[in-house]
């Protein structure tokens, strides 16, 4: 209902305004919100996916890559802009923050328009 | 074509919902409603009703039932009046604009305070912007009648929105009057089985009752004021076919004795029934007096008022309910912004009257008239009215 691209005008919209078509919220893009964003650093990662289970949107995906060496992690973090608001619980939860080497810095929003 | 009885009004509106095989009922009594929704629960409770009764405990409930019933695809009905409405305001906005087609008796009782249990049109007035078609009747029989008119319209799938039937407290609802009730057959020919356009099913889901950001809001009110507006043809077809299976004809707007009238009345409810009384008085005495009744009230008659008016000097609008502090009470604003751009615009007086169920006389009605009359045809303005028999 919130397609940036094709606005939706009171013609188009359903009796009752009702949504006919489930499991729709992937369509819904309430990444806009977002004031701070997480921005990964792959350098701190171990791989141990403690964001993916904090993050409260399920806006963290962990996704497969080629590590360079065998040390370092088959999968690492990847966030969905399009649904991440900021909350910044990924860079407080992750492991390596006891160690001050947080996978996340949240920076302001801002400085990526 | 079935045969005149006498039974109360109420009861005749409950087996006007019995014929129209209502599939949930939920109800809170409330005077002067209340034997509406005792008739109903006997009438399930006897096996003669095939319906949900929900005993719901409160009136917020029983329009959520309402919504939840309906939303599932059930032909739900439920009747309030007053501080019943008040409680289920909320829920009243959310039904119409989830566009279900819920049909409700309104048993126009004055909202508190101080309390009163006695009718005028304060209940109705304060929910008249909920988005529902709004009907007001003015006797047993058009209250029967416009039960089973009310479920088709709403559920016509090209309007698929809730109605209200006005229908004034214990002027009406607790009056022995004579009705001519219809044979299940004729009522089933009138009412088709309801199919909604959108239904809760698990095989097919649906999300309703969404909520909108403001960048989609505006679209879905234009589109629910739109459907609205549209749902005009859909109540003159069914007032048609209404009258050719029943030989009983309603519109819109209606007149009498309104031929070269100089002032007009306007009425809705009750109080036309005995303003018509007061027109014969006076048209036999050689005046010239008429009267315009408003039966659809939303979507507003706009066109079909004018058309009614015509060259009238003046209009006496009459206010079943005060709009504190308003510009105008509610029908003469109503009016006076039908008639702003009409270039022949008719000088509006404006009278408050019958409040809490004070009785208004044939006299006093041709009082009113009178003195409009008399007046300068020159507009004043709309906003002053009288109190009828009010004491200083």
């Amino acid at each position: 209902m919130t397609d940036k691209e094709k606005p939706m005008g009171w013609k188009d919209i359903p009796a009752g305004a009702v949504v006919n078509t489930p499991g729709n919220a992937a369509g819904y893009h309430t990444g806009g919100w977002r004031s701070q964003r997480p921005v990964f650093n792959m350098d701190h990662c171990v791989g141990c996916g403690v964001c993916y289970l904090y993050c409260p949107d399920a806006a963290i995906v962990m996704v497969k890559v080629e590590p360079r060496t065998e040390k370092l992690p088959e999968y690492v973090p990847e966030i969905l802009l399009d649904y991440c608001k900021g909350c910044g619980i990924c860079a407080k939860e992750c492991y390596m923050a006891a160690f001050g080497r947080s996978c996340f810095q949240m920076m302001d929003e801002e400085e990526f328009r | 074509m079935s045969k005149r009885v006498g039974m109360e009004v109420s009861i005749a509106v409950a087996e006007a919902v019995k014929l129209a095989n209502a599939d949930v009922i939920a109800a809170y009594p409330i005077t002067p409603q209340t034997h509406i929704v005792e008739h109903l629960s006997e009438l399930v409770a006897d096996g003669e009703l095939d319906a949900e009764f929900v005993c719901v405990e409160s009136e917020h409930s029983a329009m959520s039932a309402c919504v939840g019933a309906s939303a599932a695809g059930a032909r739900a009905y439920t009747a309030t009046a007053s501080q019943g409405l008040a409680l289920m305001h909320e829920i009243v906005f959310i039904a119409s604009s989830m566009r279900l087609p819920i049909v409700m008796t309104l048993a126009n009782r004055s909202l508190s305070g101080p309390l009163s249990i006695w009718n005028d049109h304060s209940d109705t007035m304060a929910s008249r912007d909920c988005g529902w078609i709004q009907y007001f009747v003015e006797n047993g029989q058009e209250a029967f009648d416009h039960t089973l008119i009310a479920f088709r319209v709403a559920e016509d799938p090209a309007v698929s929105i809730p109605a209200m039937i006005n229908m004034d407290g214990f002027i009406l609802t607790h009056v022995i009057e004579p009705h001519v009730l219809m044979t299940q057959e004729e009522a089933d020919r009138f009412l088709p089985p309801f199919r909604p356009i959108h239904r809760l099913d698990p095989l097919k889901p649906v999300t309703m009752g969404d909520f909108a950001m403001p960048d989609i809001f505006t679209e879905i009110k234009a589109a629910q004021e739109h459907a609205l507006r549209a749902s005009r043809p859909i109540i003159d077809k069914a007032w048609q076919e209404f009258g050719e299976i029943t030989g009983r004809h309603y519109r819109a707007v209606e007149t009498y004795r309104t031929e070269g009238a100089q002032v007009l009345m306007v009425a809705m409810g009750a109080m036309a029934e005995t303003a018509m009384m007061a027109v014969d008085h006076m048209r036999d005495k050689g005046l010239a007096i008429g009267l315009v009744k408003l039966r659809l009230w939303r979507p507003f008659p706009t066109e079909d008022l004018l058309a009614a008016v015509g060259d009238a000097e003046k209009l006496v609008v009459l206010d079943r309910a005060i709009g504190f502090g308003a510009a105008a009470n509610p029908v003469a604003s109503e009016l006076a912004a039908v008639f702003y751009d009409h270039p022949n615009r008719p000088r509006i007086f404006n009278t408050v009257l019958g409040l809490a169920g004070r009785d208004v006389s044939v006299g006093e009605f041709e009082d009113v008239l009178k003195k409009a009359l008399d007046a300068d045809r020159r507009p004043g303005p709309v906003g002053d009215f009288d109190i009828l028999g009010v004491r200083e």
